[in-house]
Order: C-alpha cells, then sequence, then structure tokens
C-alpha cells in the first residue's frame, strides 16, 4: 500500500556498472519520540488544572439608610439563634436575640463538628419550630432564623463554615450581623466562668 | 541427547503503538489545560458544600493572604487596559505607556497607589520579588473615604464593565475584620451578592442538603 518503490533508484541508468543503491529499512526506531510524549504528557498533568475552583453565593441584606425602622423586617425572637464566632474556632450560641443586656441569656458553647457540634443545634432548634407550629404557637410562615455574629478574632473559615451549615441545613433565613458590645460581654462573662483565657 | 535450540528471539519491541498512545494523551492534555494563572500569593481555601463552578469569564476577584494583605485582580486583559487607562486619569498616577501595558498583561496588583508606578515600571522577577513584602491594596471601613483605595478599584473596574462578578478569595486563616472591611466596601457600591471562592467537600448524610441532592424533598 504505502511502500516506497526503492529498488529502482536508478531509473534509465540501469546496467551492470551502476552500483545499485543500499535498500534502507523504512523502521525508525521509535524510543526516543516515545520518551518525549511521554517527558510532555507529564509536564501538561502537572500543570493542568483539572478541577474548577467552586463558589459559594452569598447575598449580603440590601443596606440602605432611608429604610426606616417600622418598615424593616420584624423576626420573633422565639424562631431566632444567635451565634457568636469567637476565637479558636470556638463558637457560642443562644436562644433569641439577646436585646436585653439584664438578662443575659444562657450562653452554650460549641464547635464545627459533624456530630453533637452547632449542626445538631440547628437541627433541634428546626425540629423545636416545627412543633411550636403544629401547636400553634407560631404560624405557618415562621422560620427558623439565624443571626451569625462574628467575633473580630474569628477567622474567615469560621465564617465560610457557618454559612456552609445554613446550606447543610437548609436555613432559608439567616443573616451576618456585626457583633455588639453587649454580645461581646456575654462572651467575656461566659469565659470568665469557665477560666478560659 | 539432542541439543534443544530455543529460537533467538528478538529484543526489538514495535513502538508504533506505544507512540500513538503517548501523542494521543499528549494531545488530549494539551487541550483539556487551563494553565494555573500567576497568582502573588499562596492562598488556602476553606471548603464548602456549594458546588458552582466559577464562571469563565468577566471575574474580578479579591484575594486576601493569611496576613490579611488585598490583592486585586480582573481576568480580561481588555478590561485590564481599560481599566488601567481609566485609574491613571482618576487617581492621576501619571503612568507611561509601558507602565499601562505592564499592567494589562500582568497578574493581581496588591500595592498603594503611591507604590503603583514603580511597581509596574519595574521587571516581573522584581514585581514577583515585591509582592512576597507588599503591604496590599488598603482598604477602610467606608466606601467613601480617600483611604479606601480598594473601593476605588472596584468602581472603576465595575464602570468600565458592569457584568464583572465579584468574587473574593480569601484564606481560611485570613481573619474575620479583614473580610468584613471588603465586604463593607462592596456594600458601600451597592454590591450585595459576590461569591467566595472555597474548595469542595461533601456533603454530609443525614443532613437537609444531603436529602435535597439525593431527590428527597426537604422536611420544612
Amino acid at each position: 500500500m504505502a511502500e516506497m518503490d526503492t529498488s529502482s533508484g536508478g531509473g534509465h541508468k540501469k546496467g551492470p556498472g551502476v552500483k545499485k543503491g543500499k535498500k534502507l529499512s523504512t523502521r525508525i526506531d521509535l524510543t526516543p519520540m516515545v520518551d518525549l510524549g511521554f517527558l510532555l504528557i507529564t509536564f501538561f498533568m502537572y500543570t493542568t488544572t483539572m478541577s474548577k475552583p467552586k463558589t459559594m453565593e452569598i447575598n449580603m441584606p440590601y443596606k440602605d439608610e432611608q429604610i426606616k425602622e417600622e418598615e424593616q423586617t420584624k423576626i420573633k425572637a422565639s424562631t431566632v439563634i444567635t451565634v457568636l464566632l469567637s476565637k479558636e474556632h470556638r463558637i457560642y450560641y443562644y436562644e433569641g436575640i439577646g436585646d436585653d443586656p439584664t438578662k443575659p441569656p444562657q450562653l452554650n458553647v460549641t464547635y464545627f463538628k459533624p456530630k453533637d457540634g452547632i449542626r445538631d443545634v440547628i437541627i433541634n432548634k428546626k425540629k423545636a419550630i416545627e412543633d411550636m407550629k403544629a401547636s400553634g404557637a407560631l404560624g405557618a410562615k415562621d422560620q427558623a432564623t439565624i443571626i451569625i455574629k462574628p467575633d473580630v478574632t474569628s477567622t474567615y473559615e469560621d465564617l465560610v463554615n457557618i454559612l456552609d451549615e445554613m446550606s447543610i441545613n437548609d436555613v432559608r433565613v439567616y443573616a451576618i450581623v456585626d457583633i455588639t458590645p453587649v454580645d461581646k460581654e456575654f462572651i467575656q462573662m461566659t469565659e470568665q466562668a469557665n477560666g478560659v483565657q | 541427547m539432542p541439543k534443544l535450540k530455543m529460537p533467538r528471539k528478538s529484543t526489538h519491541v514495535d513502538m508504533t503503538a506505544m507512540c500513538d498512545v503517548a501523542f494521543l494523551l499528549l494531545t488530549f492534555f494539551m487541550l483539556a489545560t487551563k494553565f494555573k494563572p500567576d497568582e502573588p500569593v499562596t492562598v488556602t481555601t476553606p471548603n464548602s458544600i456549594s458546588e458552582i463552578p466559577l464562571p469563565d469569564a468577566d471575574i474580578m476577584m479579591i484575594t486576601v493572604d493569611p496576613k490579611g494583605r488585598i490583592f486585586f485582580s480582573v481576568d480580561n486583559p481588555k478590561v485590564r487596559t481599560d481599566l488601567i487607562e481609566d485609574m491613571d486619569e482618576y487617581k492621576k498616577l501619571g503612568l507611561t505607556t509601558a507602565e499601562k501595558r505592564a499592567f494589562a498583561v500582568g497578574s493581581s496588583v496588591g500595592v498603594p497607589f503611591s507604590q503603583l508606578k514603580s511597581y509596574l515600571a519595574a521587571e516581573p522577577a522584581q514585581q514577583k520579588e515585591f509582592d512576597k513584602t507588599a503591604v496590599g491594596i488598603p482598604t477602610d471601613t467606608t466606601v467613601t473615604s480617600e483611604a479606601n483605595e480598594l473601593a476605588a478599584w472596584i468602581r472603576v473596574a465595575r464602570n468600565n464593565n458592569p457584568k464583572l462578578r465579584i468574587t473574593i478569595k480569601a484564606d481560611a486563616d485570613a481573619s474575620y475584620p479583614d473580610i468584613k472591611k471588603i465586604i463593607t466596601t462592596l456594600e458601600g457600591w451597592k454590591i450585595f451578592k459576590f461569591n467566595l471562592i472555597t474548595g469542595l467537600k461533601a456533603v454530609p448524610p443525614g443532613t437537609a442538603a444531603y436529602d435535597i441532592q439525593m431527590g428527597k424533598p426537604a422536611k420544612q
């Protein structure tokens, strides 16, 4: 098929005195070419970025100075858990919104962990709200609400983790809010009571 | 006993098939590859279960390293060219054409405006060296403040290309107040929707998100 006629090297000059060209093999040693091929494969395999980075979409509440106090959405304190992110990936949480400094809420401490961590707290809260809805204490539209207040000592990882818990547990209503001095006091009081430095 | 003569086999192997495979794979990797963009700092992002892929084009990326230094970049070279042109005019930086070109083809910047001219005039190797000690783009808690240079970058970039999607790529160990400053700056420009770049982790079984992923209706 694709064979070249190498025997008739001389063409018309055929004769006894004309030397016949040496028949060369058409086989080439492909080993160096394979070597090169694999070298390049290795290079591209190392430099390639196969998995594209994923992103997490975040919607901050619309902030406008012109929105009046009475137009703002009110949430029922009984549906709320306030989560305070503190140092060393520690989480403090309490029920309600903790707006009354004279009656400090009971702060509980937890961590990001698969069991008995913040996730179970959220799941239990969702269950409790279902129960309250069934008994008529809450309206049908009420949902579990999480208020996230990252302290200045918390890291970005904590923030992403808690936002991730929101999507893991399908919490629809949550907000990232600035930590208040009152909350800082709560943390301090709890830390002192437990002897945490 | 007659001597048994083993037929001598040639040690040559036909390499053609192997060569074919090698080049097939090579072609695949060459076409599939997308080079890692040059980044001034290494950032380890935290993980989340979110599976939204990062869009291919029109990205404005704000990178935050563990020390809280901020680097700013836009992916599209065309937008970068216009961006530096406008920025030069807006902040009266007095950049030369060569320095503007250096910005257009470069990667992230993490220097204040006062150092931008000398930074862009430097060789790429020197720039890399400088990035290690750079202070990052200064930010502030108020968007209108003159000291909030990140706000100026965001504003000029968005004026150039309103479709730019804003992504924050921060290190897991970056402290919250640093992130907070960026978020406040974005909110100051009435940007309430942005993306955080995260790694991927599996959805833990037995949770609401797991049920949704498995196609079961979520318990309300």
